[in-house]
């Protein structure tokens, strides 16, 4: 299977520190992957790479097959690359329908049109609505986004993400900050999502991580530490050790079960 | 459970459309003060110089308003593409001897856009590089660049004695600038609505409100492929071409170009007339240049040397007291009176 | 040449007193003063009333430029820069702009709009001899004092409790306050020290270039040169770029070549095309880290 997104020897050093160091990764289309590591392992760093928010400090970045590595953000966008940010990055004064109308006009690859008016095309609208209303935002459509409750921003962050039907998307650390409550609607959007995109999950809940993950990669100080499907992940003894902790690692041996904390 | 979805949905894409519709319907009181605009031709045609003065100025403000209100490029130079759009003007007319074709004023106007266009998308790779700090810089730094260049050139110019005989032929072969400044006032104005109208088009259009999105948060705006440098090379062209025209509408009318269109003191006035109306307002523009051609009567008739002061007090108490202009608060006053009067 | 080559660097140390106060302050706090010019021209405005007005001699008027200068700095930023801090830099622009109107139309109104110029003190009047070349004797004076403010300043910032605290402040201001350094005590005390230099720079220099209300406008371009090219990390940066605008900028004022028949003074282009292309081709500056943060 070809990989839809890849890096070799990827490096990223801050100053003397080394946030990303030497990741050489791949992911397949149709990829349910978790991507877990300690703060400030250099995961969003990783994703900032991958999504041409940060230039890397050597290595390469390939994009279907394609190298990637200079593209800035907006091309990776544009070639089916999509990302949410771990701290929310909205457009407050703008309204969730002006927003996903804007990423979809975007995608269609409209928005350099300066003579039509936004919002004429009823295909272009349509999408954005059923996209808001799948994510539960049908009904604050029309409020501004900065006055919005928190857990209803996250999910507009996702929303922004997931409506140019992407083909790989990164979702870096979508439930953070969210009440528990709310937590299982975010992971039910994740789980819903088409079988042919690629998703990337950064997340430190790993009661989620076991029930969304088939593979699951260990980010230590930058680099990949271990790889492999969830339950390779869960039973190698170095996560138990370094990462995950003894006791906790117990209750997701089979992934399958699910909630046991 | 999927019908009422689907439903729902098909309703939810109808309130969508009426929503952006409603976003860009032209409302009773834009309507209003454009007729209002043009009345005032024919109300008070002894002030028509003066009203003039006031549209060329909304013009130059609109286009300040497109740079710093849509695209967020803070600009302490946008002077430079208005006295460059004078001389650009000036020139083609001096060149036709007032006579058609050559000094037709549409042409001159389409000669200054064309011009400050060319140069506005050359400068704006420049401008675009680097930080808020940078780019005053480097638009200050411009604007220097055309000032000595204007003042050093004097023998195409004029230098310091300014440009002569530059008086455009009849507009559209038609009307004659006349002495009390009516047909000028009108053409400025037409000029300007016509201008207005676009923009405002190009507001609301999906590339308008890309601008709109790189200002609020260019790191998002990447992220969904927005090409955010190609979009604001956009603007600051377009923003250059319409302070060009304004410049041109300038020359025209007053069949002189100075050394003075160059000046510093056109980016500040501008930046506080776009402030005071309101930043990314589009009418702020109008609104503003109104009420500093009003405050510049009364203040610097009462003490003509000390403007200066006036203005820099204005602009100190605007920044501590007043956020969001005019436009700013009479939209929220007319929020106020929706919730009071209005639906429960 | 030489001569050219030693006016302008009494020019150049003349604009780094003028200007280190600014370049300080942004470093330190991301701060826009386009007013910074205003401070410069109170100076000389000091230099011109105690000598014209009371007949003291230029070398009182200094540190009373600087004094009285650093203490409106001080009230200034306790009283209205505090407020600007977290706003935008537009709104950093529009008010400083706003107070540099203001203080033109004050110094109009009560010294008139023409241009004033001091006398040099006997002492210092006159050239210095020396071979081929005869030396200004007051130019050397701007600079032995330049020289020295800058060896002061330099040994400050090395030697001293304040001038660390003052570099880890520019460094990372976030990180010096989780040091417990009080950023903003030391952002009130370098603004006033930066002020009081500017008026220092200005009373100064009210010998050697004649001083209007149109000053803090002129000087403002020349200021963002300075940081332009010489970045706001370091002292060593804007002193180099001053001097080297200082005799760019002496030196484009002899060289006028002929283009197309007309003599034309290119002293302008060349100063501002630099500073263009310094910050496309180096936006951190000719010698320093980043402009702003
Ligand atoms: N722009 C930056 N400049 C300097 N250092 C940075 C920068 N961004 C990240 N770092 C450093 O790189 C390291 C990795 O950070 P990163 O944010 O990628 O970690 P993370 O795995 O996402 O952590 P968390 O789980 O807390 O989100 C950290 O030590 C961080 O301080
Ligand atoms: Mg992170």
């Amino acid at each position: 299977m070809t990989a839809v997104l890849a890096t070799e020897h990827l490096v990223r050093r801050f100053g003397g520190l080394t946030a990303t160091n030497n990741v050489t990764f791949s992911l397949p289309a149709g990829a349910r992957h978790a991507l877990i590591g300690p703060n400030g392992a250099g995961k969003t760093t990783f994703v900032n790479l991958l999504s041409g928010v940060l230039a890397p400090t050597s290595g390469r970045v390939f994009l279907g097959g394609r190298d990637v590595t200079t593209w800035p953000a907006h091309m990776r966008a544009r070639a089916g690359l999509s990302r949410t940010f771990q701290i929310n990055q909205l457009f407050a004064e703008f309204t969730p329908l002006e927003t996903i109308g804007l990423a979809l006009s975007e995608a269609h690859g409209e928005g350099a049109q300066f003579w039509r008016r936004v919002g004429t095309s009823r295909a272009v609208v349509d999408e954005a609505v059923s996209t808001l209303e799948r994510l539960g935002l049908g009904d604050v459509m029309e409020e501004r986004v900065g006055s919005l409750p928190y857990g209803k921003q996250r999910l507009l962050e996702i929303a922004i993400a997931v409506a140019p039907k992407p083909k790989v998307l990164l979702l870096d650390e979508p439930a953070a900050g969210v009440p528990e409550g709310e937590r299982e609607q975010i992971l039910d959007i994740v789980a819903a999502l088409p079988a042919e995109m690629a998703l990337v999950l950064i997340e430190h809940d790993m009661d989620l991580v076991f029930r969304f993950a088939r593979t699951i990669s260990v980010l230590v100080g930058g680099a990949l530490f271990v790889e492999g499907t969830a339950s390779e992940v869960a039973r190698d003894p170095r996560v138990r050790q370094v990462y995950l902790g003894e006791s906790e690692i117990d209750h997701h041996i089979e992934p399958a079960t699910g909630k046991t904390a | 459970m999927t019908d009422a979805t689907a439903t729902d949905s098909r309703s939810g894409t109808d309130r969508a459309m009426i929503y952006f519709a409603e976003r860009a319907r032209w409302r009773g009181p834009e309507v209003a003060l454009w007729i209002g605009a043009f009345a005032l031709a024919f109300l008070f045609p002894s002030r028509a110089l003066l009203f003039n003065e006031v549209a060329i100025l909304a013009l130059f403000a609109l286009s300040l308003d497109l740079v710093l209100g849509y695209a967020g490029i803070v600009s302490l130079g946008h002077g430079a593409f208005f006295g460059l759009g004078a001389y650009a003007a000036g020139l083609l007319a001096k060149a036709g001897a007032g006579a058609a074709p050559l000094s037709d004023p549409t042409l001159g106007l389409l000669f200054a856009a064309l011009v400050c266009a060319a140069v506005g998308y050359v400068t704006s790779f420049l401008v675009l590089r680097g930080s808020d700090l940078t780019r005053l810089m480097v638009t200050l730094g411009v604007a220097l660049i055309f000032q000595e260049i204007a003042n050093r050139m004097a023998w195409l110019t004029g230098g310091a004695d300014g440009l002569q005989g530059v008086a455009p032929a009849n507009i559209l072969g038609m009307f004659e600038f006349d002495l009390y400044g009516r047909n000028a006032y009108l053409y400025s104005l037409t000029v300007l609505m016509v201008l207005f109208v676009f923009a405002r088009k190009i507001v609301h259009s999906p590339f308008g409100i890309s601008l709109r999105a790189i200002k609020g948060n260019s790191l998002r705006a990447g992220a969904i492929g927005i090409p955010v440098n190609r979009r604001l090379n956009g603007a600051y062209t377009l923003g250059a071409a319409y302070a060009g025209v304004a410049g041109a509408l300038l020359a025209q009318t007053t069949a002189f170009v100075s050394l003075d269109v160059l000046d510093f003191h056109r980016s500040a006035d501008v930046m506080l007339i776009v402030v005071f109306g309101g930043v990314g307002t589009l009418y702020g523009a109008v609104v503003g240049a109104a009420a500093f051609k009003a405050m510049y009567d009364v203040l610097a008739a009462a003490t003509p040397q000390y403007w200066e002061f006036w203005l820099g007090l204005v602009l100190v108490l605007l920044v501590l007291f007043v956020r969001g202009g005019v436009m700013g608060l009479l939209g929220a006053f007319y929020a106020r009176l929706q919730r009071v009067g209005g639906r429960p | 040449m030489l001569t050219i080559l030693f006016d302008g660097l009494a020019y150049g140390m003349l604009l780094f007193v003028l200007a280190v106060g600014l370049s300080v302050t942004l470093g330190l706090m991301n701060f826009i003063n386009l007013a910074h010019g205003a401070f410069a021209m109170a100076g000389g405005y000091v230099a011109v009333v105690m000598m014209q007005r009371y007949g003291l001699s230029l070398f009182w008027s200094l540190p009373a430029a600087f004094v009285l200068t650093a203490a409106v700095g001080a009230l200034l930023e306790r009283t209205l820069y505090v407020r600007l801090y977290d706003k935008t830099h537009l709104e950093q622009v529009l008010f400083t702009i706003g107070l540099t109107f203001m203080a033109m139309a004050t110094v109009d109104y009560f010294m008139g709009a023409s241009p004033q110029i001091v006398d040099v003190p006997k002492a210092l009047e006159g050239n210095f001899e020396l071979g081929i070349v005869s030396l200004n004797k007051y130019r050397i004076f701007v600079i032995a004092v330049c020289a020295l403010l800058t060896i002061a300043l330099q040994l400050g910032l090395s030697k001293t409790r304040f001038g660390s605290r003052l570099r880890a402040a520019v460094d990372d201001s976030r990180v010096a306050r989780g040091l417990g350094i009080d950023v903003t005590a030391i952002f009130a005390l370098t603004f006033a020290f930066g002020s009081g230099l500017a008026g220092f720079g200005g009373a100064l220099g009210s010998a050697i270039f004649s001083i209007d209300p149109q000053f803090p406008l002129k000087f403002m371009i020349y200021f963002l040169i300075v940081i332009a090219v010489g970045g706001t990390s370091t002292i060593t940066g804007p002193f180099l770029a001053s001097i080297l605008l200082g005799v760019a900028d002496v030196a484009g004022k002899y060289y006028t070549p002929e283009i197309g028949g007309h003599r034309i003074e290119i002293g302008g282009f060349v100063i501002y095309t630099i500073m263009v292309l310094v910050l496309i081709f180096r936006p951190q500056g000719l010698f320093g880290r980043a402009v702003g943060k």
